[in-house]
């Protein structure tokens, strides 16, 4: 498998086409309205070529950049859940027969996915929602239908985000599983093309069909000088030694009301977030009140509704949510399963209106009273 | 080219876990003024509805919405599947207008119930507040099929007035047996009452139960079971025998949605009912 091939910057059309005309639906970044957002891709010329982002706290901006790569931004506002786990998705029609109803069990047609320049920390934030919806004593079937009928053609970095910390969270710059395609965009003296590896049997597959020359030891190197670059510019770090029991003996800390004093409860950090599941159910009538339907609503814990039992909700104050929110990301998610709920892709960060950054509060935690 | 078979549906055969079984409402049953107990029964199948004392369903109220309301009946015996609810808000309020012969969804039994296994050979005090006595209830049904491998069995019930108590028949009728020890208090007494009067606290130092070889169940307000633990603390009953039921904001039942969370706990999957030894660090905080 660890066999390295090239695939030139004008073959990538290639592989679009081969994901097509095999049935698949073709993901991939594209620019819409000053951001890199992922949709249906029909050839190169969607992609968002030349263009970087530049990111920090509560800021985000696109510009051209000095070479040509079709990857060279970092990560958008959106991330793959929302194909996996989308935003709304019906559960059930309810149709009244009498006194009584019928459920009508939403039979959810596969579609064929290829998500096409999917990040390292992508894809270890899919495996967290793995384990969250499909490898728990309940499945959520839709998630498990979305994402067995995905392939992921993965995209390493070469350059780090402002926000990025993927490093601290051992989830990237470089993708060591969960892709079926690894590609590392490389464009230099020998040209514009791709360093590509397969990671599955639909990987070696695909590798074979396109026909795709051998890497040389050259090729291999620029690879890792390039990726070794995006770790040597993390726009950020976090210290994870013992966050766990760091946020378990500091549900008191001063910097909690701190947070929440810049917090605006607007729920951003939780929509942005790749890993972020919570979700709510609504009711929906018809006018005649004969039909009613159940979607399930991404849901977020910065809303006081969030907690609401008859009586009151149990987090009223902007403190408790924020710190319920940063210590499920970094501790309680440990206990639950097994992982970090946070992969380091700083999307929480950057869209935040107010800039408030995870790695700022943990390190404020950690090192004030 | 690519060698990946689309799959048809995800879980075939296999419904989502998230869809409802409608269920009849076989009869309507009015403990008190704002309380109410279903007899249900599936449409689909005759099968008796399995479950252990102290998990939950997810009712859903046709076109209203979905809550999480314990199971009330026997886990045992014949009695049909039934709910006891407090009508206090959209959904349950819209329940309670329900009759006979209408149709209610039902998902479940899901959560981890009481701790009758671990009772077994030991005294078991029971302490209930209000609507906290509905979830407690198949407790009682479960240690009287089995009376003799329990030992002492107190029930301490206390509610606001003498007509906010569930199933007073049934508690007349226990209360006449000489293998159960059954305590009652009112906040305010009311029209005949001449029983006691108080918290239900107060039952606690009186009662006869050995404190080293018992089990406490707790349900009720979060301040009742909070003053409850405190009273169970200084008969010396260890911490990791006293359970309590949490109630939390719960929209899947089933680990999916996130609402239910207290601390790094599912409280629809890891609770409802804990022991206190697990969420003393939680329950003395706020807003977790
Ligand atoms: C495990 C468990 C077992 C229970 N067992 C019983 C029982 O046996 N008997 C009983 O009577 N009760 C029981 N309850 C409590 C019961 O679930 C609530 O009383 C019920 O949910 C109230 O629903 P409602 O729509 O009637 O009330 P409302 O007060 O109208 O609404 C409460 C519910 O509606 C939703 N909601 C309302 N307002 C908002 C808002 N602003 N934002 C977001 N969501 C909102 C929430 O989901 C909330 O849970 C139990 C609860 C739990 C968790
Ligand atoms: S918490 Fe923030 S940095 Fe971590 S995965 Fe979520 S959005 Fe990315
Ligand atoms: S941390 Fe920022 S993005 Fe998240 S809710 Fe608060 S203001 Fe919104
Ligand atoms: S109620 Fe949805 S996760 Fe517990």
């Amino acid at each position: 498998m660890a066999v390295n091939k090239i695939l030139p910057r004008d073959d990538f059309q290639r592989l679009i086409s081969f994901l097509r005309t095999d049935g698949y639906q073709v993901i991939g970044p594209t620019l819409r309205q000053g951001a890199v957002v992922y949709e249906e891709i029909q050839s190169t010329s969607d992609l968002p070529e030349g263009w970087i982002d530049l990111q920090d706290g509560g800021s985000y901006r696109l510009e051209r950049s000095e070479t040509s790569a079709f990857f060279g931004y970092v990560v958008g506002p959106q991330s793959w859940k929302q194909f996996l786990c989308p935003p709304q998705r019906k559960l059930l029609t309810a149709e009244q027969t009498g006194k009584s109803f019928n459920v009508i069990v939403y039979d959810e047609k596969p579609i064929k996915r290829a998500f096409v320049g999917v990040r390292p920390c992508e894809i270890a934030a899919m495996a967290v929602q793995d384990k969250v919806l499909m490898e728990g004593p309940f499945v959520d079937p839709s998630y498990r239908l979305a994402r067995q009928n995905a392939i992921i053609i993965a995209v390493n970095c070469a350059r780090a985000g402002g926000t990025c910390f993927c490093v601290s969270m051992g989830t990237g710059p470089k993708a060591s599983s969960g892709f079926d395609i690894a590609l590392t965009e490389l464009i230099d003296q020998h040209g514009h093309r791709f360093l590509v590896e397969a990671g599955s049997e639909i990987g070696i597959g695909m590798v074979t069909k396109l026909a795709l020359g051998d890497a040389s030891e050259s090729d291999i190197e620029a690879g890792e000088k390039a990726i070794a670059n995006a770790s040597a510019n993390m726009g950020r770090t976090l210290d994870t030694s013992g966050i766990k029991e760091l946020l378990y003996t500091n549900f008191d800390h001063g910097r909690w009301n701190d947070a929440a004093s810049r917090c605006l409860s607007c729920a951003n950090c939780t929509m942005v977030c790749p890993t972020c599941f919570c979700a709510t159910v609504d009711e929906a009538t018809d006018l005649s009140g004969k039909c009613a339907e159940r979607w399930r609503k991404w849901d977020s814990c910065f809303t006081v509704g969030f907690s609401y039992i008859h009586g009151g909700s149990i987090r009223t104050s902007g403190m408790s949510r924020y710190r319920q929110w940063m210590t499920h990301k970094l501790a309680y998610w440990q206990d639950q399963f097994g992982t970090s709920g946070c992969v380091g892709c700083g999307r929480c960060i950057t869209w935040c209106p107010v800039g408030i950054d995870i790695t700022e509060e943990a390190r404020a935690i950690r090192h004030t009273r | 080219m690519v060698a990946r078979k689309a799959e048809t549906l995800a879980v075939k055969g296999q419904v989502d876990p998230m869809s409802t079984a409608p269920f009849r409402i076989t009869r309507v049953i009015k403990e008190t003024q704002d309380t109410f107990s279903m007899e249900l029964a599936p449409e689909a199948s005759g099968e008796r509805f399995s479950f252990s004392p102290g998990q939950f369903n997810m009712l859903y109220v046709f076109g209203v919405g979905e809550v999480p309301i314990s199971i009330s009946s026997d886990p045992t015996g014949q009695m049909p599947l039934v709910h006891t609810t407090r009508a206090v808000g959209a959904v349950t309020q819209a329940m309670w207008k329900l009759k006979a012969g209408d149709a209610l969804g039902i998902r479940g039994p899901y959560g981890r119930g009481w701790p009758v296994e671990q009772a077994l050979h030991n005294d078991v005090v029971i302490v209930a507040g209000g609507i906290g006595l509905a979830p407690l209830r198949p407790v009682i049904y479960s240690i009287l099929a089995d009376r003799d491998r329990f030992g002492r069995v107190v029930l301490l019930y206390g509610t606001r007035t003498p007509e906010d108590m569930l199933f007073r028949k049934e508690l007349e009728k226990w209360r006449s047996r000489f293998d159960l020890e059954i305590h009652m208090t009112v906040d305010r007494a009311t029209g005949s009452w001449r029983g006691n009067v108080g918290v239900v606290t107060t039952l606690i130092g009186r009662s006869p139960f050995d404190h080293q070889n018992c089990v406490a169940m707790v349900c009720g307000p979060e301040i009742m079971m909070r003053f409850t633990v405190l009273e169970l603390q200084k008969r010396g009953v260890n911490d990791d025998r006293i359970f309590i039921s949490m109630e939390r904001n719960m929209k899947c039942g089933i680990g999916l949605c996130g609402h239910c969370q207290l601390g790094s706990s599912f409280a629809c999957k890891d609770g409802p009912v804990y022991s206190f030894a697990e969420i003393k660090a939680l329950f003395t905080k706020r807003e977790m």
